[in-house]
């Protein structure tokens, strides 16, 4: 992975590529966390979704076509 | 006539990669704004997201609908430290060398409003998955915008070289 980024400076139109510092790498590492948590959770609220839908199915004695034939 | 859709900017990734592409110094002159990305990644994830003027802080929120050629979703975000922009930058796993691109509308960017904004993107690939999805962002802040910050995904991965950001300006008359 680069350790660098590149900066346009708009007032200027002046592109340099610059080394990200330390500060920069500790801020890519906890956005790194942050994003991986947040897909964890993404995926855990999706499987229990999915765990619920099952559940119900299984309480009605239908399958999922014919839930969504009952829905349509 | 006067000139109301002007390029401030632009640039091409180098054969390094860049981790992130970093506009600053935004001029507050025009109405709004526009970002087009044309785009590769070097790994394999799907999402593309920005930050407004270096803000990490919880102040972003959007929705998202999502095709890729066999299904589609919709997701969201809310008090979030970036936001979502789209997908318009190809996985690493897609046809060698072809770019997605992207396009972001921010208006009245210099308002003293929260600022909104609207994207759309598609994949290139020669295959059954491509992907699609449209955007609307929102960054909880009264302040102007003079620095958009794009990243291939937050944390992880580059952009690859030939990559390609140009950002419009727009004016209202």
């Amino acid at each position: 992975m680069a350790d660098t980024k590149i900066v346009v400076d708009c007032s200027t139109g002046e592109v340099s590529e610059i080394e990200l510092t330390a500060e920069e790498v500790a801020q890519r590492e906890a956005d790194a966390k942050a994003f991986a948590d947040a897909k964890a959770k993404e995926e855990a609220d999706k499987a229990a979704k999915a765990a619920e839908k099952a559940a119900l199915l299984s309480k009605l004695g239908i399958t999922e076509e014919e839930a969504t034939l009952l829905l349509g | 006539m006067a000139d109301t859709f002007v390029k401030i900017a632009s640039v091409t990734v180098g054969a390094g990669g860049a981790s992130s592409i970093d506009f600053t110094s935004i001029p507050s002159t025009y109405t709004d704004l526009v970002i087009k990305l044309s785009a590769r990644r070097s790994q394999a994830y799907a999402d593309t997201y920005l930050r407004f003027n270096n803000d990490s802080g919880a102040n972003y929120s959007w929705r998202q609908v999502r095709g890729d050629g066999s299904n589609v979703s919709s997701a969201s975000g809310s008090a979030q430290t970036y936001v979502m922009s789209g997908n318009g930058a190809d996985r690493s796993s897609y046809t060698a060398n072809t770019f997605g691109n992207i396009e972001i509308y921010v208006p009245n960017y210099a308002g003293s409003n929260y600022k909104s904004f609207s994207s759309d993107s598609v994949n290139e690939n020669n295959a059954t998955q491509a992907d699609a999805m449209l955007v609307a962002g929102l960054w909880s802040s009264t302040s102007a915008i003079n620095r958009v910050t794009l990243y291939p995904d937050i944390g992880y991965g580059d952009f690859v070289q030939y990559s390609t950001a140009v950002l419009y300006g727009i004016k209202n008359s």
